[in-house]
């Protein structure tokens, strides 16, 4: 059916713009030969197709434009008739006498042109009968299309301001009755057409009216580049009558294109100035106007005018734009009370915007707007409606990106409470956003009451909000969450060792509120945080005036010693014993014996109750090792004990490579260099033979299970380790200790029954090209090395 | 020089923690070598890591496996033992760049100057090795105080050490 009306519709544009064509065609011939008669009589047949009703407004206006561009050579044709001496009045009066009403005036505004342009009569004169005449046609489509070729052939020769139709008669004043009559008339046709036909085809209508708008809205144009139009005139006149015919019209397509239209057209400043009345007519609108829209376009353009210099600053506060903009919006909200929650939150949007462009440093006034929504949305609960969670987001990330400081928008007491209208999922994003807000701008946090105010705000992060279901957080989505929390963490920092403890107390507390799974991301930036402040106040004097309360690196290991409790219930074994080994380290360097030994204990604790992976074990070891090897606050009994432990585990790990290498590694707990106490030669000894047994046992146990004997690695490592101490001078290494087990090496290596292995040939051969360096070394290096023979 | 393509290999002692910074490093250059450092999550990287780069054989080992931490003799050890010419190692958050009979031990230190136990007032910095025929330059690179320093050392391998 749909396209049979197309089909149809192509077939009577053709026809008409067949018999338009061929009349212009007869016109033309007849303004050939200055035939006057004949020249009326086919322009006004021409016209006749204007008549039709058959178009639908795209294809009218096709026949339109091509009538337009005959009328234009109709029109040079009646200028030259007057300078060949036809009266203009005549020729007025002579074109009324065509047949049918449209033609008729389509040739009367032709001639009309002619006329004002003649200057033989005042033009206000002229264009008031012809706007008047116009009323002569009442259908919507045909209306609107005269009255725009009104409009058009009108537009140069308004009598404005510096004009040469201005005269004592006529004023700008008359130029924008004419403008202003015109544009209500062809209001009213637009408005018609809405109710024009049934009520099945009112989609078809809208769409149809739709293309039509710039037509009305090009009157409000015209009257935008009168230039008489000053402030007082728009004021006065101008506005008024406008939005009087918008809102009387009562027709929602024709208040929300108009209102727009109005916004655009006329300058920013005159906006301002009227503010009040433009604003006024907000809630006379019909309810279903998106007014949002409009407003939000009105505050934009105003943000962008505030930005543009900040010379016209002074003129928002002065018709302080804010408050009349908020009360509008209000208003505006409390009279559509079906308005959805994302068009309220939409205004409060372009408002802050608006605000934060143009009162940059009224924090105060960026709260209210944030109060504000706040109150509107309260008693909705969470907001579930994605475009509105999206207009949310837009409303709390504003305030930071143009703060670029997340310690400015922590000011705004309402920012919270915004955040309580979002969903959890959305609350995390939020906080995301956030986070990286203080990354990028590297924002330093740093006193405690802020850290307590950001950590509230991005605690969808921190810990698990009501109502969250563990099982659906996506693994890698919740590593990300935890790992920016923990940069946020080593964002916080203060110089102030007193503050800086009370933001590390604040930290603490939130993160142990975040649950087994935060733990292990959390704990780490904390416990390095607290270190790092212990190492600033050893450097500092110990104060014998301090006061009770103030910090101390004793404190904060007590603070360490219950964070790093809270990691190892998680259970989080491997990073618990490493982070109670780096405070045992820290306790070693500020003298604390006690509180290093305890430090100590929990790690092997830990290892012995809870690290049962045997690679985990070896690297605990190492670590354990490696640090009791540094430690040197202990006290011969305490020192022992952790020694004896230490290489009781090393003794225990289960691969015999690993023990033998964890044993040797020992040998270094009883050697310490810039100790002179420390320097136990025997023990070193018996380490390093308990690791050659562990070696042997090693290579039988593969000569049993594989039939062959294993690599000597082990054994080169044990004499490298050999050559070490030797080189220390333990006196308990002698030459011939080493040239033995060179000697064993030797021929182990060359027996049938060991698998060669190329990695153990050339670390032996290293390591007596090593032998041979030294002895060339000479000085005592060289003499010491000098008996060895390899 | 972070222009993905300039850089033909990355060699990390270790410690990278997350696997952002992995995924990171990798689109500055795909060679990327690795060894576990203690807090590592990746639990699949190895302990050592040997690899040939021109005429040079390299080694890589985080170093909190080598006791005593930071002691030269030590590592030396573990050169011969991976029978390497230069060993890259870390863990005391400190450049260092020693030459000794064996070869070359080169500590390029913390990239974010992350707190170490081992070393106070620790520095960011990070080492650019050019490695042409039988010569290395090392450019380290190390901020202090808010500006980058630049340094160069160089280091010419003698071919009688072939292995």
């Amino acid at each position: 059916m749909i396209s049979d009306v197309a089909e149809d519709e192509e077939k009577w544009l053709a026809a008409g713009i067949a018999g338009l064509q061929q009349n212009a065609f007869y016109m033309h011939r007849a303004l050939d030969s200055n035939n006057l008669r004949d020249a009326l009589k086919y322009s006004a047949q021409m016209l006749s197709e204007l008549r039709t009703s058959k178009l639908s407004p795209h294809k009218y206006y096709e026949l339109y434009m091509r009538a337009f561009d005959e009328l234009r050579k109709l029109e040079m044709f009646f200028k030259e008739e007057t300078r060949r001496g036809c009266s203009i009045i005549d020729l007025y009066e002579l074109v009324q006498h065509a047949g049918n009403i449209l033609p008729r005036l389509y040739l009367l505004c032709t001639v009309g042109s002619v006329y004002i342009k003649s200057k033989e009569a005042p033009a206000k004169d002229v264009l008031k009968d012809l706007v008047e005449m116009c009323r002569g046609i009442q259908h919507p489509l045909r209306g609107l299309f005269l009255r725009s070729y009104l409009s058009q052939v009108s537009r140069d020769k308004l009598p404005d301001i510096g004009s040469e139709y201005e005269g004592d008669a006529d004023t700008v004043t008359d130029a924008v009755e004419f403008v202003l009559q015109n544009f209500t008339e062809m209001n009213k046709l637009w408005v018609r057409m809405q109710h024009q036909g049934p009520a099945r085809d009112k989609e078809k209508r809208e769409k149809e009216r739709s293309e039509l708008r710039d037509l009305v809205g090009k009157n409000l144009h015209v009257l935008s580049q009168i230039e008489g139009i000053d402030l007082d005139m728009y004021k006065d006149g101008v506005l008024p009558r406008v939005l009087e015919q918008v809102v009387n019209c009562k027709d929602e397509l024709a208040q929300f294109y108009l209102m727009d239209c109005i916004i655009q057209v006329f300058p920013d400043e005159y906006h301002l100035q009227t503010l009040d009345v433009l604003l006024g007519a907000c809630p006379l609108l019909e309810p279903s106007v998106d007014i949002k829209t409009v407003l939000s376009q009105l505050m934009e353009r105003l943000s962008n005018y505030a930005a543009s210099s900040t010379e016209v600053l002074p003129e928002f506060l002065q018709v302080e734009a804010f408050s009349k903009l908020s009360n509008a919006i209000g208003k505006v909200i409390e009279a559509q009370v079906d308005m959805p929650t994302v068009g309220v939150v939409t205004l409060y949007s372009s408002l802050l915007t608006f605000t934060l462009h143009v009162h940059p440093d009224r924090l105060d006034y960026a709260d209210q707007v944030l109060g504000a929504c706040v109150k509107k949305l309260s008693g909705k609960g969470k907001i579930t409606d994605s475009k509105a969670t999206k207009q949310i987001v837009a409303l709390l990330t504003a305030p930071l990106e143009k703060y670029n400081d997340i310690v400015t928008a922590l000011k705004l007491s309402n920012y919270p409470h915004v955040m309580e209208y979002l969903d959890n999922e959305t609350n995390k994003v939020m906080s995301t956003v956030i986070i990286q807000s203080i990354m990028k701008n590297k924002t330093c946090i740093s006193t405690s009451d802020k850290v307590e105010a950001l950590f509230e705000l991005v605690k969808g992060l921190v810990k698990d909000l009501d109502g969250t279901l563990h099982d659906e957080i996506d693994e890698d989505d919740f590593k990300e969450e935890q790992n920016s929390v923990s940069r946020l963490i080593q964002m916080l920092y203060n110089e102030d060792p007193e503050e800086m403890f009370k933001v590390i107390c604040t930290v603490k507390k939130h993160i142990l509120t975040g649950g087994p799974k935060r733990l292990p991301f959390t704990v780490p930036p904390l416990v390095f945080s607290c270190l790092k402040l212990v190492r600033q106040l050893q450097g500092q004097e110990e104060n014998p005036f301090g006061n009770e309360t103030s910090t101390t690196p004793k404190k904060i290991f007590q603070l360490l010693n219950q964070t790093i409790e809270a990691l190892s219930i998680v259970p989080a074994p491997e990073l618990s014993l490493q982070l109670y080994l780096q405070c045992a380290e820290a306790a070693n360097d500020c003298d604390l014996e006690p509180v290093a030994y305890e430090f100590f204990t929990q790690a092997y604790i830990l290892y012995e109750e809870e690290i049962s992976d045997s690679k985990a074990q070896v690297t605990a070891i190492h670590l354990i090792v490696g640090t009791l090897q540094r430690m040197h606050v202990f006290g011969v009994e305490n020192r022992d004990t952790l020694t004896h432990k230490a290489t009781g585990y090393s003794a225990k790990l289960l691969k015999k490579p690993d023990q033998c290498r964890a044993v040797y590694a020992c040998s270094h707990l009883f050697w310490v260099d810039d100790q002179e106490n420390m320097k136990d030669g025997e023990r070193v000894l018996l380490c390093l033979k308990r690791a050659l047994r562990i070696a042997n046992a090693a290579q039988q146990m593969t000569n049993a299970t594989r039939g062959s004997t294993g690599s000597v690695t082990l054994f080169v490592e044990i004499l490298n380790k050999y050559l070490y101490f030797f080189e220390k001078g333990n006196p308990q290494i002698t030459i011939s200790t080493i040239q033995g087990l060179i000697e064993l090496i030797t021929t182990e290596m060359q027996s049938d029954s060991t698998t060669p292995d190329p990695a153990a040939d050339a670390f032996f051969a290293s390591t007596l090209r090593y032998i041979q360096f030294q002895k060339q070394k000479g000085g005592a290096v060289g003499e010491k090395y000098e008996p060895i023979k390899v | 020089m972070l222009v993905p393509g300039k850089i033909q290999h990355i060699i990390c002692p270790g410690n990278l923690c997350i696997k952002e910074v992995h995924d990171y490093l990798k689109t500055l250059c795909p060679d990327l070598h690795i060894t576990r450092g203690e807090y590592d999550e990746e639990m699949r990287y190895p302990e050592t890591k040997t690899l040939t780069i021109g005429q040079f054989k390299l080694g890589l080992c985080h170093g909190h496996q080598v006791i005593p931490w930071g002691d030269l003799d030590s590592l030396a050890m573990l050169q011969r033992q991976l029978d390497v010419d230069i060993l890259v190692t870390g863990h005391t958050h400190q450049f260092t760049a020693y030459k000794h009979e064996g070869g070359v031990v080169i500590n390029p230190g913390s990239a974010t100057g992350a707190y170490s136990s081992i070393t106070y007032d620790v520095n960011p910095s990070f080492v650019l090795m050019d490695i042409d025929g039988l010569r290395v330059v090392v450019y380290v690179y190390e901020l202090i105080d808010g500006e980058v320093k630049v340094d160069k050392i160089d280091f010419k391998k003698t071919t009688t050490a072939s292995h």
